[in-house]
């Protein structure tokens, strides 16, 4: 077993680099493909047990198969094309919003090991990222517009707007780890996520994962919310909100036209998921612990330190995988919980919410940057300035909580206050109940 | 005339080029707007495909980010609201703006290829220096040796973005 493994590897670090690159694309697309039905049925099933139903149950053990069963009726479904459409474009659209949610793990390491994971470790990682999902938003306006129907444009045409005001916020989000990393390339990320914590001098067995960091947790919550807006998924969907547009931008496509994009949104969840893990979670390290520090701390149990950095440097993808499942199923728990925005709350969180704190944060982290350049090697500065940065980003972490509450609760004013009509349980009828006998006395601001 | 080593950057080069010049044509050639619009965001793609061809990694996703991901929808979303009617209103008349048009695009290529092709006539492989077109060197350079006409490009970006906003909001 050993043997064959070295053999294998010894064959790969030979073969041509065209041959090593083809390998490492197929050894992210193929798992991808074949996970994406199975998010299809999680998402059933988690989403039926937070909502206290049983869900799909009956295709297979725990009803695991329901997506193969679900695939094959929409292949065999009758295939519906609308007339007067704009053939072509209506024919590529789905293919178009397939494309992005794959291509975008293109920069995203899985792994330890720098031959086989990102299929390709360029110096623009964090950039290509942001590009190829600029693209998503070209499968949606397109399938919107081909159909020739209102509702699909009107879908499409919100979407677009939607995808444009949220990259903004995401890339700031980005650019403020990409600052405090020194690095555009996401296995640097990760690199640095594996060094000790900030802002803890004693705590070196702690790895500095972006999210306990002051400003990567403010980076990393607008970067969850812009990555479920860049999905249109809950409670972003307004390009799809049935209520008033149907089904929005794919409202004319049916059968497997429709599962193309089903299956676009779903690869593209789980690869943000894997980017949101990469930059903020400390990409396929299982616990935010520096076995090798702890080693050095507590010699008494190296063995077992050395067993859990062995399992954790060759377990990596399963990590991985659990993290980027674990993303998604917030995606999911999001859906059950929150209700859809409206379009004026989905563009006042964007504009005026998220984008001036990923701007706040982002030139928070590029002063920490300055000053430490400036006063670097000074200990005085490093131990009397970094629990003031700590609390001075802390107090901006406060803020953002309290923003997203302010949108989710009061909206922006009037609107909403002609919602809280009383509806339920008006006073005129409590206070008939209370009369008996003569006539029913109507309070005065009844 | 010399020979040319077939490498497998010339294998990604020569469909990627050849793409990017029929959607080239196609941008001018198709009657739907809509279908125009499609062919430049392809002709942008694979300009950027080729950027990383060349090594050249940050202009290639500059030209991705704003050109492709962002400008572009722009004109697709201005495009699709506008509603452009059947392609055979928007017909040109044929006369002289043609023939013009042509010289004058015969004419440009001549003095672009002038330029550019007597220095590549003896290139076949591309050898960039190993750090060329990274971003850190961009980065140092543009802000060291181009410094100024950074910032002054920096400054009609700005005086841009807020004159649209004065555009288009009368009160303020």
């Amino acid at each position: 077993m050993q043997s064959a493994l070295f053999q294998i590897g010894k064959w790969f670090v030979h073969t041509p680099a065209a041959l090593q690159a083809l390998i490492r694309v197929l050894l992210y697309v193929i798992p991808l493909l074949l996970l994406v039905p199975m998010f299809i049925w999680w998402e059933r099933r988690l989403l039926s047990w937070m909502q206290d139903r049983i869900g799909p149950n009956r295709v297979g053990p725990f009803g695991l198969l329901q997506a193969i069963a679900d695939g094959v009726k929409l292949f065999f479904k009758e295939d519906i094309t609308p007339a007067s459409i704009d053939r072509l474009i209506y024919f590529v659209a789905p293919a178009i919003a397939l494309f992005p949610a794959f291509a975008l793990g293109g920069t995203l390491p899985w792994g330890p090991n720098r031959l086989l994971t990102p299929m390709a470790d360029v110096n623009i990682g964090v950039l290509y990222i942001m590009a190829v999902s600029s693209l998503g938003v070209y499968g949606v306006v397109l399938g919107g517009y081909a159909p020739n129907n209102k509702y699909s444009l009107l879908g499409g045409l919100r979407s677009s707007a939607q995808l444009i005001s949220y990259e903004l916020a995401m890339g700031m989000s980005l650019a403020a780890i990409a600052l405090a990393s020194g690095s555009l390339k996401v296995t640097e990320f990760v690199h640095q996520q594996e060094m000790p914590i900030w802002g803890a001098d004693q705590a070196v067995w702690i790895q500095n994962w972006n999210l306990f960091t002051p400003y990567g947790f403010l980076a990393g919550i607008i970067f969850a919310i812009c990555m479920v807006a860049e999905t249109n998924r809950a409670p972003f969907d307004l390009p799809e909100a049935e209520n008033e547009l149907i089904a929005g931008y794919h409202t004319e496509y049916s059968s497997m036209k429709f599962a193309v994009y089903f299956m676009g949104e779903y690869a593209a969840m789980f690869v943000f998921s894997g980017v949101f893990a990469a930059v903020f979670l400390g990409g396929y390290n299982f616990l935010p612990i520096r076995w090798e520090a702890l080693i050095d701390d507590y010699p008494a149990a190296t063995a077992f330190w050395q067993f859990m950095q062995a399992l954790n440097y060759y377990g990596a993808p399963i990590w991985f995988i659990g993290k980027c499942i674990g993303g998604l199923s917030v995606y999911i728990w999001l859906r059950a919980t929150l209700p859809r925005l409206r379009y004026d709350q989905l563009m006042s969180l964007g504009w005026r919410c998220l984008l001036p704190l990923s701007v706040a944060n982002f030139m928070a982290v590029g002063f920490w940057v300055l000053l430490t350049r400036l006063m670097g090697g000074m200990e005085q500065f490093e131990s009397d300035a970094q629990p003031l940065a700590t609390l001075g980003l802390l107090l901006i972490d406060v803020l953002i909580v309290m923003v997203v509450d302010r949108v989710y609760r009061r909206g922006s004013g009037k609107e909403m206050a002609s919602r809280t009509i009383e509806m339920v349980d008006p006073p005129v009828l409590r206070s008939i109940e209370l009369v008996d006998g003569g006539e029913p006395v109507v309070p005065a601001n009844g | 005339m010399p020979s040319i080593t077939i490498t497998p950057d010339l294998i990604v080069f020569v469909p990627l080029a050849l793409v990017a010049a029929l959607s080239a044509i196609g941008v001018v050639a198709l009657k739907n707007a809509v279908r125009s619009a499609l062919c430049l965001v392809l002709n942008f793609f694979t300009l950027s495909a080729l950027y990383f061809n060349l090594r050249a990694e940050i202009i290639g996703i500059t030209q991705v980010v704003v050109y492709t991901g962002a400008i572009m929808v722009l004109f697709l979303f201005v495009i699709m609201l506008l509603n452009l009617g059947a392609p055979q209103l928007l017909a040109e008349k044929k006369d002289l703006k043609i023939g013009a048009g042509l010289a004058g695009g015969v004419i440009l290529f001549g003095v672009i290829a002038g330029t550019i092709f007597p220095p590549l006539v003896s290139v076949n492989v591309i050898h960039a220096p190993t750090k060329y077109g990274e971003p850190a060197t961009l980065g140092h350079t543009l802000f060291t040796q181009f410094v100024w006409p950074f910032e002054v490009a920096s400054i009609l970006l700005l005086v841009g973005i807020v004159g649209s906003i004065l555009l288009a909001k009368r009160k303020i």
